[in-house]
């Protein structure tokens, strides 16, 4: 069984959290620790503009499976949950059919109104141990102590399915896209995982015409980048959505950002509970109070508890910089 | 040994232990951080961001309360990006809470308030987000204000980590989460549910910024103080002579006895009484108690109910151990009985009606106070209750200043009591108390000398302990904190006689008490609790001769069965 271990660590195979930690390290240290494990599959899938693990589990439900056979065989696992956005519930039936036989596996369904936070590794233990629903401390992490305060391997069903790739020596260092947006071929593409924006756009052939820019990574916590700056790598989940530079609404944009964490916010911490509340509030002032508005950014970024929270300031900051440096200061 | 570290906060060098947070490493030395969510008898939740510290090569804060020390670490409490952000945090949790300074009991507590004064916030930066949240009350005991919770979520931790009840729940997500008590089953047993509240008011005593509070009735007693057809009267419980002194400034654990009966005479009571003299009664009541359950072979353990939320637990939760309950009734009933029977005969004035104040460290007590089958002929024996904090805003209120005060005798009559008495406010003090006269009742010919059974003493949830009376050993345990009860409830049949307090170390730790508490807060009012016992020539309650004509004095009037003991009920809610 080193075996497996050792092709992951040859395909450099890394988490898509965005902390690029390698698969194999997290592997090893579930099994490093004493006590039962448990395997988590996540395909929680919350942010908007990502597409990829629904699109994995209807076209490579098989794959992510017996990657969580292997993980099995390694980690010699007490339970191994699917874990899956309630609107996959369409894919049950095929999903069933190909676990039959493993009585280990179990399908836990994201509660529906349970937001973004619930796909974050800490939140979703609080789901499946039936608790009130909010991001965890950490240290200790999920590897040492994780579901029912056990070492648990967390893994994203992308890498999953890549980690059957490794194993059948299929692995071409390919990733998943999704794009959206202004453009006329959206959908989910696999291609090289070190392409640029550009590239992907153009052999998706979803270059616009008109001036435009994208937002790299999740509409809502993606980084946001104008024209000049698209031979960046696509960095994150994969995804690019593209904005129609003349016809996007600024205010309107910065609203859609600041709700989507305003309704996902679990609650517990201040910066965010009550930051993404107040620049709601202001953003639907009469007077718009920019410098407060920054500030309560940047306390985000600073002091919130986890990365959802942290995470706010990246689309708006960047949108302020790339696409409208003008705003800010009216 | 634990690894020793070294690490620098601002700019000093100092040593810690692995393992150690930040925090705790600069409260050893004396580098004050500002903190809201975290208590040390809770674990660390990290959720207001006020503790927040700049650590050298990091970006972004850390909150001090959840990170552990590294070696070589750079450590800054007070730098441009610390201030910026928990000045914001601080001004974020302001929105959220309503403040009602004026009429608040918890303003001289309120470590909100404190750290908004110690830099400068302005209070009503953004305007208040929570002014129509509902106050739920639980029973006639405590409430929740939502108006002013700033989310901290203290009290979902002590009422599930120390009271074992989990009444109280986090509903709803994100800003508009909302702090609940459980009044849906769902489901679900009663127990598992956590449906009801046993009043206990640890969430009270926990919640940073008074929005858990005691049901306030501070006014009631105002009125009954100006009304001139009412003689007010006063007693006070043994837990709080040692504490409500914080309130003013002096250390915990220092004696204010005196000093407490000249406050309240000060105030407008015509007679104060020490609940020390009902002790005694409870304790001769429950001794004999105890002997004859074991002579007579009748269900043992026998288990206190000084604790009216221990009670509650027991009638809620398990209401088929009600017969193990002794029958006593509780120290501030069997006081109030005697003030309202004997003392109103000799001190009747005509067209003037007696009422009764208690003052307790508990938030359980008033609704002890209101149980209906305490009553006597009818009437109340107890007419309000206040806590140690509700006396304490009373007196801030009228400008009394408690450590100035010429200390002051009580009454003449119900005062003589001995040191077992004293020790009734801290976890242990029941048991000692009720061993001391149990030992005497059950060989009164044994010359012992030890009258201290000190094996029950101290702050541990769960004590234990055997001690030989003639040819009997005696098998008890004393508990506190009502979890821990829960816990020894299955382990009950070892034993004869089970003492249980529902709150950490017993009332010195009572919902009641003065904010902040912790252990050391309370070891000190601890010790000062056995120094009254120490330093008293009478020590058994069975030599008190006042509290032994008492009883006689019952019986001769056919009242001992109605002022002395109780029954209890199965409750579903
Ligand atoms: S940043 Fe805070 S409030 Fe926001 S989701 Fe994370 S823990 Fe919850
Ligand atoms: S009074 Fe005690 S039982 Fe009731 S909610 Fe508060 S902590 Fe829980
Ligand atoms: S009621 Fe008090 S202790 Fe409970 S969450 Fe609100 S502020 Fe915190
Ligand atoms: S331990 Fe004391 S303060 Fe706490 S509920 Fe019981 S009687 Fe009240
Ligand atoms: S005290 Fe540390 S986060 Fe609240």
């Amino acid at each position: 069984m080193e075996d497996i271990i050792s092709k992951i660590k040859e395909a450099e195979l890394v988490g898509r959290g965005g902390a690029g930690f390698p698969v194999y390290k997290k592997w090893e240290l579930v099994k490093s620790f004493s006590g039962d494990k448990y395997i988590i599959a996540n395909g929680a899938e919350g942010e908007p503009g990502v597409r990829k693990d629904e699109y994995i589990l209807k076209n490579h439900s098989q794959e992510v499976i017996s990657a969580l056979e292997l993980a099995d065989k390694y980690l010699q696992a007490k339970e191994i949950f699917l874990y899956l956005n309630h609107k996959f519930k369409y894919l049950e039936r095929k999903l069933k059919k190909q676990i039959r036989g493993n009585k280990k596996i179990k399908i836990i369904y994201k509660p529906k109104n349970a937001g973004y936070i619930a796909g974050e590794e800490s939140a979703l233990l609080s789901i499946l141990e039936n608790r009130h629903l909010e991001a965890g401390l950490r240290p200790p992490f999920p590897v040492e102590s994780g579901y029912n305060s056990s070492p648990t391997l967390v893994n994203n069903v992308e890498t999953l399915y890549n980690v059957s790739l490794v194993a059948k020596d299929q692995y071409q260092n390919d990733r998943f896209y999704t794009i959206s947006g202004a453009c006329f071929n959206p959908g989910v593409y696999k291609l090289k995982e070190d392409f640029s924006i550009k590239q992907v756009l153009e052999l998706t052939k979803n270059l616009p015409a008109f001036d435009f820019f994208v937002q790299v990574g999740g509409d809502a916590s993606g980084e946001v980048l104008n024209q000049k700056q698209i031979n960046h790598e696509v960095s994150g989940c994969g995804a690019v959505t593209i904005y129609n530079l003349k016809k996007h609404e600024p205010i309107e944009l910065l609203k859609f950002w600041v709700s989507f964490y305003v309704d996902n916010s679990c609650g517990k911490c201040t910066p965010c509970r009550e930051g993404t509340y107040r620049l709601q509030q202001m953003l639907s002032a009469k007077k718009m109070n920019w410098d407060h508005f920054l500030e309560i950014l940047d306390n985000l970024s600073y002091s919130s508890f986890c990365a959802l929270g942290s995470s706010l300031p990246i689309p708006i900051k960047s949108y302020l910089k790339n696409i409208n440096p003008d705003l800010s200061l009216t | 040994m634990k690894k020793k570290i070294t690490l620098k906060i601002n700019n000093k060098k100092v040593i810690a232990v692995a393992g150690q947070t930040i925090l705790e490493v600069a409260k050893e030395n004396n580098i004050f951080i500002p903190t809201l969510c975290h208590h040390p008898d809770l674990p660390v939740k990290g959720n207001c961001r006020i503790c927040l510290v700049e650590i050298k090569g990091q970006k972004r804060l850390f909150t001090s309360c959840s990170t552990v020390v590294k070696q070589g670490m750079e450590v800054k409490t007070n730098s441009k990006k610390v201030k910026f952000s928990r000045n914001l945090n601080l001004e974020l949790i302001f929105s959220e809470h309503v403040e009602k300074c004026p009429t608040c009991i918890n303003n001289i507590d309120c470590q909100l308030l404190a750290l908004a004064k110690r830099y400068k916030i302005k209070i009503t930066e953004f305007p208040d987000r929570k002014n129509q949240r509902k106050t739920y009350k639980l029973g006639p005991a405590v409430e929740i204000d939502g108006s002013q919770c700033i989310d901290c979520q203290s009290c979902l931790q002590a009422c599930e980590l120390l009271s074992g009840i989990s009444h109280l729940k986090l509903s709803g997500r994100g800003y508009r989460q909302e702090i609940k008590p459980v009044n849906k089953l769902k489901g679900k047993s009663a127990k598992e549910a956590g449906f009801a509240c046993v009043y206990c008011g640890q969430c009270a005593l926990h919640c940073p910024v008074g929005s858990a509070q005691e049901q306030s009735n501070f006014l009631e007693v105002e009125k009954i103080l100006n009304n001139p057809k009412i003689k007010a009267v006063a007693q006070i419980a043994p837990a709080v002579r040692v504490s409500i002194g914080e309130e003013f400034g002096l250390k915990p654990g220092e004696v204010v006895t005196e000093k407490l009966f000249s406050a309240l005479k000060l105030l407008g009571f015509e007679a104060v009484f020490d609940v020390n003299f009902g002790a005694d009664i409870t304790t001769l009541v429950e001794a004999q108690e105890l002997v004859d359950r074991i002579k007579n072979k009748k269900p043992l353990p026998m288990m206190t109910s000084c604790c009216p939320a221990w009670v509650r637990y027991i009638e809620v939760y398990r209401p088929e151990l009600i017969p193990l309950l002794t029958s006593s009734r509780s120290p501030q009933l069997h006081n109030a009985g005697l003030i309202k029977s004997y003392w109103q005969k000799l001190n009747q004035e005509t067209g003037r009606q007696i009422k009764t104040v208690s003052i307790m460290p508990c938030t359980a007590k008033k609704y002890e106070a209101k149980r209906p089958e305490l009553k006597v002929k009818g009437q109340n024996l107890i007419d309000e209750v206040l806590t140690t904090r509700e006396l304490a805003y009373l007196l801030h209120k009228k400008g009394i200043d408690l450590k100035k005060l010429k200390p002051e005798k009580p009454d003449n009559l119900l005062s003589r009591h001995s040191g077992a008495a004293a020790i009734y406010g801290g976890s242990g003090g029941v048991m000692e108390s009720a061993l001391r006269t149990a030992k005497y009742y059950l060989s009164p010919k044994s010359k012992f000398k030890a009258l201290e059974f000190k094996t029950v003493r101290g702050l541990q949830g769960i004590k234990e302990a055997n001690f030989k009376i003639g040819a009997k050993t005696l098998k008890v345990a004393v508990v506190s904190g009502l979890k821990n009860a829960q816990k020894l409830l299955d382990q009950r049949k070892k034993y004869h006689y089970i003492e249980v307090m529902a709150c950490p170390g017993g009332c010195i730790g009572g919902g009641g008490q003065p904010i902040p508490t912790n252990s050391e807060i309370r070891e000190k009012r601890r010790q000062a609790l056995y120094k009254i016992d120490a330093t008293k020539k009478l020590r058994q309650a069975h030599k008190n001769n006042e509290a032994l004509n008492m009883l006689k004095w019952l019986e001769d009037n056919n009242l001992s069965h109605k002022i002395l003991h109780t029954k209890y009920f199965k409750r579903t809610k």
